[in-house]
């Protein structure tokens, strides 16, 4: 397991190319009012729609497998859980596990929740996965108008991650060296790792404090307007597929009240 | 650095908000690698895995503890947020509306007392909203289908519980530990030391 | 082009009792090149932070004058450029063009002439790459170099270097001079602070030596200067050139192995290689970056596992990775290329009984043990500091001392002598031969002639890397 933020799709397929502010709103409009459901119905439309859709954003079926693939421990989470604690249990009882009875409302609702998971998940998933951190922040000052010393700030901080990834390691190793093992002992374990985590975070804050000294030295806090070197555009097309994101997932809702199959959250 | 205003952030603050929400990326990133089994032991009784969360709200209680600016606490957990959805974690972007909402949470605490106490006090309760917020969240968007007494009350209050230790007191004893490393000399939390 | 003047200047750090700099007086004319020397701790960083501008009022006390141009150093900001030791530390951005849009950017430059000036600088400096080249897949020298471009895409009148190759390997350093001599037209004014003397010199006109109380011990032409105070900078731990050591040689014959690697490969990190290191020798490890050096170092170390080839140490049956953590502290001991990366506790003293304490020594034998490395190592006085808060050469004596208080008979140490002065080197220098001549086998992986040709009795060089084609520059 490597520790990357580059993406991880074909950055000219159509989808992909949009405008990276477009793009997640687009996701999370597409994705937030999904939650307000526990309905199978409405998360297996919204899934339906977004595997038609991966071909456009030019990711792999493969590839979103592999970054989709906790979600699959997740599911099985959600299932054993269900088993044990669903509130609803009507409906034709299958089996019983002990005291817990399997009914078709248990399975109808279990199987809702695993749906969900993976529609409300997927979008956010494909977005980040075609899209290059220092176009986010680009299109974020320019397009949605953040503020440019927080975004680049954060971007700038963003570019350690790989190395404090190397760190890590290091450290684990020299604790190593240092005589200090856990071997199978879960609380030596833990020990062991709050230690490491502390090296790291204090390594990563001196860097932070250097990274931060010579970013003003170029003058980055000197109050003069940027200007941008590289320009985010916000066309029609983004706009479009704003407003179909919008559309989609509100047909998708209709259709679910519609046919009778909506469970709302809250109430 | 002519201005004089105490509630700018300076570079130095936007820049360490920001580390900080990174390495706690690393740290969660390393946690599943060194934890996998936990993963997986969680997955089955799921509100254990709220202890997680304790781990994952420490960077909104950190920041606020560190930066001691207003915003801190919300701009360094949502960071963190944006980061976990660029590396690909398993809840989408949906984080970081979460990311938000969970800073909101700690940032509520220290706007309480005006931005002007960092003590252990103001910590717990940083961590305990924070916590809030997050159980809040949940409760409605994760754990509607599930029985109220049995799972849905205990996962929140798991939530909790861990926030107010891991995030609050946790995060409290961090700085303490920093503050004689020396790299926080240029922060409110480090100047309390004594002269070298 | 600018002209500098200090009259009276001294800066404190908040939180010290002591001034970094104090009652400086010195005027650097429009052009000049200045060479600023002087033990560690006589402020040299701090006056150059001064310089340009980076010293908050919120983190210390000033007095007297400093004036750029006859501005003050925060009014003058858009007239300095400083660069840093560290590269990772000064790039900002993900790609390298970017990273050097980044001042152009901030500094508010029209968007049509910045890339124009990117691709100049990047020319200037002698970057190979193209622009869109990840800054993560820079060595230490060309993303030095890429910082180096950053800095001068701004077109500073003064430059400012701190120990700009003190994080290098000789290649990244060579890397750097060039670049810096390439790059800086006679309108730029230089200012730069280095150990390395022989680095910095064909780049000087002028030495200014500092004196730790404050004020200045000497001012002039390089050659009058090292004439006249060579020695005694020598002793205050610069690298002054010419002054060379006498090699220490081992006084006894290895008798026998502690730990022999046969045929050791770690995939796409190091090549299959056989290496024994005997009791009572120095063997030298050199070779270029992406030779794997460290990875070599980590598998003698028993702290990496090889994929292929057999490691075997100490007559044990089970290869040195297999072995409990305080097994491997008796017997190999393990020095990082990063100090900190070893530090465990919170107290100096702390730290040395680590080890003695998780190996079962009695709490009256650990105590002998940090009692007598604090003393061997001078870091009596530094027992209850905070390890973090220590300077480089004191990191290293430490991480050295930690290696020790566990008695391991082999000690395998990555760059030992990396970024020290010549002080804390000749120290090194110095403990180790004593080690070995008790007995001690010593691996050392090191990019240091010096250390090498003084002190090793057997060097190993690790093969070159494929070299890597060098794509054309194309813009975006």
């Amino acid at each position: 397991m490597t520790l990357a933020l580059e993406p991880i799709a074909d950055p000219s397929a159509p989808l992909a190319r949009r405008n990276p502010v477009a793009k997640l709103a687009a996701a999370l409009l597409f994705s937030l009012p999904l939650i307000s459901t526990v309905d199978p119905f409405a998360p297996a439309v919204a899934l339906v729609l977004e595997l038609a859709l991966l071909p456009l954003f030019g990711v792999r079926f493969g590839v979103l497998l592999r970054r989709a693939a906790p979600l699959l421990l997740a599911a099985a989470g959600v299932l054993v859980a269900m088993t044990l604690f669903a509130a609803d249990r009507s409906g034709t009882l299958y089996f019983s596990l002990g005291p817990f009875d399997v009914t078709s409302g248990v399975v109808a609702t279990a199987a809702g929740l695993i749906l969900r998971i993976f529609a409300v998940a997927l979008p956010g998933i494909i977005v980040f996965a075609t899209t290059d951190p220092t176009d986010l922040a680009d299109a974020l000052v320019q397009n949605a108008k953040a503020p440019a010393r927080f975004a680049i700030g954060a971007l700038a901080a963003f570019r350690l991650l790989p190395l404090l990834g190397q760190e890590w390691r290091a450290l684990t190793l020299a604790r190593r060296a240092r005589g200090v093992d856990a071997g199978r002992n879960p609380a030596a374990k833990l020990r062991l790792f709050v230690s490491t985590a502390f090296a790291l975070l204090v390594g990563a804050l001196r860097r932070g404090v250097r990274l931060a000294v010579a970013m003003d030295a170029r003058g980055f806090d000197s109050g003069i307007p940027r200007t941008y070197a590289r320009r985010q555009h916000f066309t029609g097309a983004d706009t479009a597929l704003v407003v179909t994101a919008v559309i989609a997932s509100a047909t998708i809702l209709t259709l679910s009240v519609l046919l009778g199959f909506f469970r709302p959250i809250v109430g | 650095m002519s201005n004089t205003n105490p509630n700018r952030w300076r570079t130095i603050d936007i820049v360490i908000a920001s580390v900080i929400a990174v390495a706690f990326g690393v740290i969660f990133w390393a946690w599943n690698t060194v934890w996998s089994v936990t993963e997986a032991a969680f997955a089955f009784f799921p509100p254990a895995q709220s202890i997680l969360y304790g781990i994952w709200l420490m960077p909104a209680v950190l920041g606020g503890l560190i930066i001691r600016k207003p915003g801190a606490a919300l701009y360094t957990e949502t960071v963190a947020a944006i980061l976990s959805a660029l590396l690909g974690n398993k809840w989408g972007g949906t984080v970081i509306l979460q990311g938000l909402i969970q800073g909101a949470g700690a940032e509520l605490a220290f706007a309480a007392l005006r931005y002007r106490s960092y003590k252990l006090p103001i910590a717990l309760l940083a961590g305990a909203l924070t916590g809030l917020s997050a159980a809040i969240y949940d409760f409605f968007a994760w754990t509607y289908a599930y029985e109220l007494w049995s799972y849905r009350v205990p996962y929140g209050a798991f939530t909790v519980v861990s926030s107010v230790l891991v995030a609050g007191l946790g995060s409290w004893l961090l700085v303490r530990a920093l503050a004689p490393t020396g790299v926080l000399d240029r922060f409110g939390a480090g100047r309390e030391r004594a002269l070298i | 082009m600018s002209e500098v003047r200090f009259s009276g200047f001294g800066w404190r750090h908040a939180g010290r009792r002591a001034w970094a700099v104090r009652g400086l007086d010195l005027h650097v004319r429009h052009g000049e090149r200045v060479l600023l020397l002087g033990p560690s701790g006589a402020g040299k960083s701090t006056l150059l932070a001064a310089l340009a501008g980076l010293l908050p009022d919120d983190s210390g006390e000033a007095e007297g004058v400093i004036e750029i141009d006859g501005l003050e150093p925060a009014k003058a900001r858009e007239r300095t450029g400083v660069v840093f030791q560290d590269p990772q530390t000064q790039l900002v951005m993900a790609r390298s063009g970017d990273d050097v849009a980044f001042g152009l950017e901030n500094r508010g430059v029209p968007a049509g002439e910045i890339w124009p000036r990117v691709s100049d600088v990047l020319d200037r400096v002698g970057f190979p790459y193209p622009i869109n080249r990840s800054t993560a897949a820079l060595s230490g020298g060309e993303a030095q170099r890429l910082a180096l471009a950053g800095v001068l895409a701004l077109r500073p009148g003064l430059l400012l270097l701190d120990e700009p190759t003190a994080n290098l390997d000789p290649p990244g350093a060579t890397l750097i001079r060039e670049a810096v001599g390439q790059a800086i037209g006679p309108e730029t004014t230089m200012i730069i602070v280095e150990h390395r003397v022989a680095e910095a010199l064909p780049l000087v006109d002028r030495v200014v030596v500092l004196e730790p109380g404050g004020g200045v011990r000497a001012d002039g032409a390089p050659e009058v200067i090292f004439a006249a105070y060579g020695d005694r900078l020598a002793a205050d731990g610069v690298w002054v050139p010419g002054f060379s050591f006498p090699a220490v040689r081992a006084t006894t014959r290895p008798t026998d192995h502690l730990v022999r690697a046969e045929h050791v490969a770690v995939r796409g990190r190091l090549r299959p290689v056989s290496i024994a290191v005997g009791d009572s020798e120095v063997l030298a490890v050199t070779g270029p970056n992406g030779a794997g050096k460290s990875t070599l170092a980590l598998l003698l170390g028993g702290l990496l596992a090889p994929d292929s080839g057999r490691i075997e140490a100490f007559g044990d049956k089970r290869p040195p990775h297999r072995w409990r953590a305080t097994t491997l502290t008796q017997r190999i001991g393990s020095v990082f290329q990063n100090p900190e990366h070893q530090f465990v506790t919170g107290r100096v003293a702390d730290e040395l009984a680590l080890g003695p304490r998780r190996i079962g020594r009695s709490p009256a034998e650990t105590r002998r043990i940090v009692d007598d490395l604090l003393e061997r190592l001078r870091l009596t006085k530094l027992a209850g500091a905070n390890p973090y808060t220590l300077s480089g050469g004191e990191a290293r004596r430490l991480s050295v001392a930690t290696a020790l208080a566990t008695a391991p008979r082999l000690l395998v140490l990555d760059e030992p002598t990396f970024g020290q002065d010549r002080r804390t080197w000749l120290e090194l220098i110095t403990l180790l031969a004593e080690l070995r001549d008790a007995g001690h086998g010593i691996l050392a992986v090191t990019h240091d002639e010096a250390f090498v040709r003084t002190l090793a009795d057997r060097a190993i060089g690790l093969g070159e890397p494929d070299p890597e084609p060098l794509p054309r520059r194309v813009r975006p």
